[in-house]
């Protein structure tokens, strides 16, 4: 029986349609709009640059398996079953190879008014970015 | 951000130079000694240091002293914080027994990572600022997990 999953992921929240919460697969015509990748004959492509996949594996009757997906892409997967979600982590590679290209990663938020800022806006300035918690 | 940049605590400090990169990497350092007692952090010399840069007096670190310091993502760090997004959105959506077990989870991978296991504690019932804290705190210094980890360079 078909049910919806929530599928947390790059700060966003997506419900697709699954057969089976404990082996999600997302509708390949949803993967595009979802997460950015397309499946073409080289493999999972984003523009001119495609990861190769096990595309025996990742293509199923009700679509690609969320699983093997993330495997190919190199990002952590966790599931809760019971309440049919998702959380689809990014890739250490990708978090690794920014900060080690030195460039400071790009992120909006808002002030107290509600008003965005993003760090880019700073450019040209030196910036102390600092983390805190009130926990 | 602590996905983004790889922060396992607080305070995480960040130098960022004009053309947008990274100067100084994550660092541990509170705008004053207040706290000094607690966490064995002495403010003086990074502020010392910030200071000299701001003005142009000092430069900052060099590319290759950047990526020295750096303590890049693991696996580990980043499928912890996969279970914490998802625990926080059971405990979001009123699920707080369910959400316990990916806590749990991400505690366990990740257990030097204070953003998941304090930044939960208020969610889970337990008091960030109270035993809960010091406990981790305590177990932290046991295992030789340092909780707050300055840049070691020169003074």
């Amino acid at each position: 029986m078909a049910t919806t999953l929530t599928l947390l992921h790059d700060g966003r929240c997506d419900e697709i349609t699954v057969a089976d919460p404990a082996r999600p697969a997302i509708p390949e015509a949803a993967l595009e709009a979802t997460l950015g990748w397309d499946l073409q004959p080289e493999g999972l492509c984003q523009g001119p640059m495609c990861i190769p996949v096990d595309q025996s594996a990742l293509v199923r009757e009700d679509g690609l398996d969320l699983g093997v997906l993330a495997g190919a892409l190199q990002r952590p997967l966790v599931t809760d079953e019971k309440h049919a979600v998702a959380s689809l982590g990014a890739s250490h590679h990708d978090r690794g190879d920014a900060l080690a290209s030195l460039e400071a990663p790009d992120f909006t938020l808002p002030d107290l008014d509600g008003n965005l800022h993003s760090l880019s806006d700073q450019r040209g300035k030196k910036v102390l970015l600092v983390a805190y918690a009130s926990w | 951000m602590p996905d983004l940049y790889g922060m396992n605590n607080v305070p995480t400090v960040v130098w960022i130079d004009e053309e947008g990169r990274i100067a100084r990497p994550n660092d541990a350092s509170f705008a004053s000694n207040r706290f000094k007692l607690l966490t064995g952090l002495d403010s003086r010399r990074h502020l010392r240091r910030l200071r000299a840069w701001v003005r142009g007096d000092a430069p900052a670190l060099t590319p290759s002293e950047v990526r020295a310091h750096q303590d890049l993502p693991t696996a580990a760090e980043q499928e912890a914080r996969a279970e914490f997004t998802l625990a926080w959105w059971l405990s979001r959506e009123g699920h707080a027994e369910d959400a316990e077990r990916h806590y749990a989870r991400a505690g366990e991978l990740a257990p030097h990572d204070l953003t998941i296991r304090r930044g939960s504690m208020r969610t889970r019932g337990l008091n960030p600022m109270g035993l809960a804290f010091f406990k981790l705190a305590f177990k932290s210094a046991l295992s030789g997990t340092p909780l707050y980890r300055p840049i070691k360079d020169n003074p």
